[in-house]
């Protein structure tokens, strides 16, 4: 009871109009950030930390905090108009999202991504208000092998669960895991794979490799196609938002089970990239129309976007109960929490309610005020894919040059990208998928690092991913999602004989 | 949505133009200063950079602004060479850790202090050696008996980075007491004070602003500091007892000392009136009630050096470290 009581302080404390205002500046900032791809969330909420120096810290946080949600949004827009996510996370939403927007529905599926995306969220924050205490130290068990594990049932899920030709697959996902190699070991502290070249010193940037990926590449297969922007008819009124809403009760069950995945990889700090991909391979295994998967299914940007936002939102429990932040931008927020004199750690709870309550009470209102905001311009986000292709596609190609520059302010940064956008037009020409390459090069050196640390750990012995309940169980649906296939034919086989 | 961004673009053209206080010095920063990290965001450098990056701001220090870039890459290599390739240009500023000197000894990039210009030493970050609370070592005693008796390589010390501080402390350790540890690096500090929380390691050597939440929780140990003396801070933190309450190592019979270097370099080339600027500005920096809270947090060491005291200090420094390395066998081939 003394948590609803702090919560609705927290309340008072968001809705003074000083705070709803820097609400309101915060999300409009944040779309705008996450339209631009490369510059993304961390980069953002980096960029304007400085600008919040001069305000109390729970109008700070709000303000950074929104950045943060509207950035969320905003990244779903790219994904689903252009192919071209502005954040890992947003890699899945792509998948049925851009098919959707070139069948002429993309109000449709934008409205379904911002309205998960805000169920996700909601649902995340209603945990972190009830269950925090209890929640908060289950991040503690999660050593190196558990972290591996977590990657490893990623990956699986990916593999066993797609449609595509395993080996495809599992081919892309090598090309992704050989880049992911370049740059620092950081397990020897020496340089890998980079022949002398500075440029390579940091590896490759996943921002570079998916606006290459996905945006040039998209814009080479549709010049080839013809210079025609599919998606012209696009019904461009709010109707489309209430029609859209109307259908989504239906997909609960959906939205439920992605609810519940997105929470459970924030709080272990594996994050909300796997959250999105795995969430998307077990609706598509489970889904009543899982065969459509891929080819514009509301199902399939229901799946990634509400795991993703209940991911992100959970993550920030650990940050502010442990000190660990769940992501690039939740580690700017930490840096920013110091400079305002907040240490982050297991006391900020009952030192600091007063700050804890008031960012909490920004979740509910923050997404809110989004969701808004974001539905409100559907319509005019819609009605981009009317402007003729001559037009648009050299002001994506600016954009995309503009956010592979703005990664590390540097030119190698745009030609790779060039080089990126070949491959992934050819990669596409040969039918081998792309996200199993993104998510190489997204989990490729986390995964590898957290294997060799529980290795060094465990001098070497394999059995440390066996070693305790948790991190067997994870193993163990890891290789079920792997072996998924085998497991159900043979399964039916052995019905039919048995029948 | 265009008014916002004007808003924020005219609100900080107006932050810049409404510093008139600025000293007459001969040299002024004609352009925005970049601030180079060369280590990831949220860590202790770059958590130092933002910080003097808002103090900056919000004591209008500086004409124009000042702003902190990440550049990570190679245990930091990214950011020295940029430094380095940015000859004469005094718009540029980088902050260092002690992978000033372990990068280039360990990865073999082309890189040495020497081309860079030496600015200011800021303030040195002190070393202590952590445990879980729930593990019976109360002292150092206790904790080198127990690695000693533990089977060699199945005691486990946490750190940041490979063959950097963490690691070069830990092999100190190890030759101090004739124990043999595994070394487990992970990306960040508080990611590594965290897995102690979590007994996924025996022990750590935090930086005091990486582990202090959790000691005021009630969740780690402090055993000892790697300086030669205690820390000067007195305010109790927990249990009644303060940073000053912190014995040295070397009191305890572990002789091992390291304190690692948060300071200032420019771009080469720089002339002494440019110096002469930034050194002026970042005195200004130590004057804030902000910095002086900041360091009270962290627990740092507050030395302050310039000129050729600090380069006299680097170097010193350096060749301690390539003695080091090479008895850990750290240094890459053909160093």
């Amino acid at each position: 009871m003394e948590e609803l009581a702090n919560l609705f302080h927290g309340f008072a404390v968001a809705l003074q109009p000083y705070n709803i205002m820097l609400m309101i500046i915060g999300i409009t900032l944040g779309v705008i950030i996450g339209v631009l791809p490369g510059l993304g969330g961390a980069n953002g909420v980096a960029i304007l930390l400085p600008l919040t120096f001069s305000m109390p810290p729970t109008s700070a946080i709000i303000m950074l905090s929104c950045i943060y949600w509207g950035a969320l949004f905003g990244g779903a827009i790219t994904s689903i108009l252009f192919n071209i996510p502005g954040e890992p996370w947003s890699v899945a939403t792509t998948f049925d999202g851009y098919p959707m927007a070139q069948q002429g529905r993309p109000g449709e599926a934008l409205t379904a991504a911002f309205t998960s995306s805000f169920v996700g969220a909601l649902f995340a924050v209603i945990m972190i208000t009830l269950v925090a205490p209890l929640v908060a130290g289950f991040a503690l068990r999660f050593g190196p092998a558990e972290k591996f594990a977590v990657y490893f049932l990623a990956f699986c899920s990916f593999v066993g669960l797609s449609k595509e030709p395993p080996f495809k697959t599992i081919a892309a996902m090598m090309v992704g895991f050989a880049l992911a190699a370049v740059g620092l070991d950081s397990i020897t502290g020496q340089l890998r794979l980079t022949f002398g070249v500075t440029e390579l010193l940091n590896g490759f940037d996943f921002l570079i490799a998916v606006i290459g990926l996905f945006g040039i590449g998209e814009i080479l297969l549709t010049m080839e196609e013809g210079l025609a922007f599919r998606g012209g008819n696009a019904s461009i009124n709010l109707r489309v938002v209430l029609q859209t809403w109307r259908e989504l009760p239906a997909y609960w069950m959906t939205s439920l089970r992605s609810c519940l995945i997105g929470c459970w990889m924030g709080v272990t700090p594996a994050g909300a990239t796997p959250a999105s991909f795995m969430s998307y391979g077990i609706a598509k295994r489970l889904a009543r129309r899982g065969n459509n998967f891929g080819k514009g299914e509301i199902e399939g940007v229901i799946a990634p976007e509400t795991a993703a936002h209940a991911a992100g939102t959970s993550a920030l429990l650990p940050m502010l109960s442990l000190g660990v932040p769940g992501s690039p931008t939740a580690a700017v927020l930490l840096g920013g929490l110091l400079i305002w004199g907040l240490q982050p750690g297991p006391m900020l709870f009952v030192e600091q309610k007063e700050f804890v309550w008031g960012l909490i009470a920004s979740m509910y209102l923050g997404n809110l005020a989004g969701l808004i905001v974001v539905l409100t311009c559907v319509p005019i986000f819609a009605a981009i894919l009317r402007v003729p292709f001559g037009i648009i596609a050299p002001l994506i190609l600016v954009l995309c040059a503009i956010g592979a520059y703005s990664v590390h302010n540097s030119t190698f940064d745009v030609m790779l990208m060039l080089v990126f956008g070949v491959l992934g037009y050819l990669l596409k020409k040969c039918n081998y998928p792309l996200a199993p390459l993104v998510l190489a090069i997204v989990l490729g050196d986390k995964a590898e690092e957290a294997f060799r640390q529980s290795l060094l750990g465990s001098q070497g012995s394999l059995g440390v991913f066996f070693s305790n309940g948790l991190v067997s169980t994870i193993m163990a649906l890891g290789l079920v999602a792997l072996f998924w296939s085998p497991i159900q034919e043979g399964y039916s086989r052995l019905r039919t004989s048995l029948a | 949505m265009k008014p916002f961004v004007l808003n924020v673009a005219l609100a900080a053209i107006a932050m810049s133009c409404a510093n008139s206080a600025a000293s007459r010095a001969a040299w002024e920063p004609v352009r925005p200063v970049e601030f180079i990290v060369p280590a990831g965001t949220g860590g202790g450098a770059d958590q130092m950079a933002r910080t003097i990056q808002g103090i900056v701001t919000k004591h209008n220090l500086m004409k124009q602004p000042l702003v902190v870039i990440n550049k990570a890459g190679g245990a930091g290599g990214e950011g020295f060479l940029d430094v380095k390739t940015s000859s004469g240009n005094p718009h540029k500023i980088i902050i260092t850790l002690s992978n000033l000197f372990t990068t280039p000894l360990a990865t073999g990039i082309p890189f040495n202090w020497k081309d860079l210009s030496p600015v200011a030493m800021l303030a040195l970050d002190e070393f202590v050696l952590w445990v879980n609370a729930e593990k019976p070592y109360n002292s150092v005693k206790d904790y080198v008996d127990a690695a000693k008796k533990a089977p060699s390589g199945s005691f486990k010390m946490g750190g940041t980075g490979s063959k950097q501080e963490d690691q070069i402390i830990t092999v100190g350790i190890e030759k101090a007491i004739d124990a043999k540890f595994t070394y487990i690096p992970y990306k960040g500090g508080g990611e590594v004070a965290v897995q102690l929380v979590g007994n996924h390691v025996d022990s750590t050597v935090n930086n005091p602003i990486e582990a202090v939440a959790q000691w005021r929780g009630g969740k780690l140990r402090p055993l000892c500091v790697f300086d030669a003396q205690p820390m000067a801070y007195d305010e109790p933190i927990a249990d009644g007892k303060a940073w000053k309450d912190i014995p040295t190592c070397k009191s305890q019979g572990l002789a091992m000392e390291y304190l690692m270097l948060r300071g200032i370099f420019m771009s080469p080339k720089a002339t002494k009136d440019q110096i002469e600027y930034y050194v002026e500005l970042f005195k200004k920096v130590r004057a804030t009630p902000e910095w002086q809270e900041f360091m009270k947090s962290g627990a740092f060491n507050t030395t302050f050096l310039t000129g050729a005291d600090y380069a006299k200090w680097i170097e010193a420094e350096e060749k301690r470290h390539e003695v080091l390395m090479k008895e850990a066998g750290f240094l890459a081939p053909g160093n």
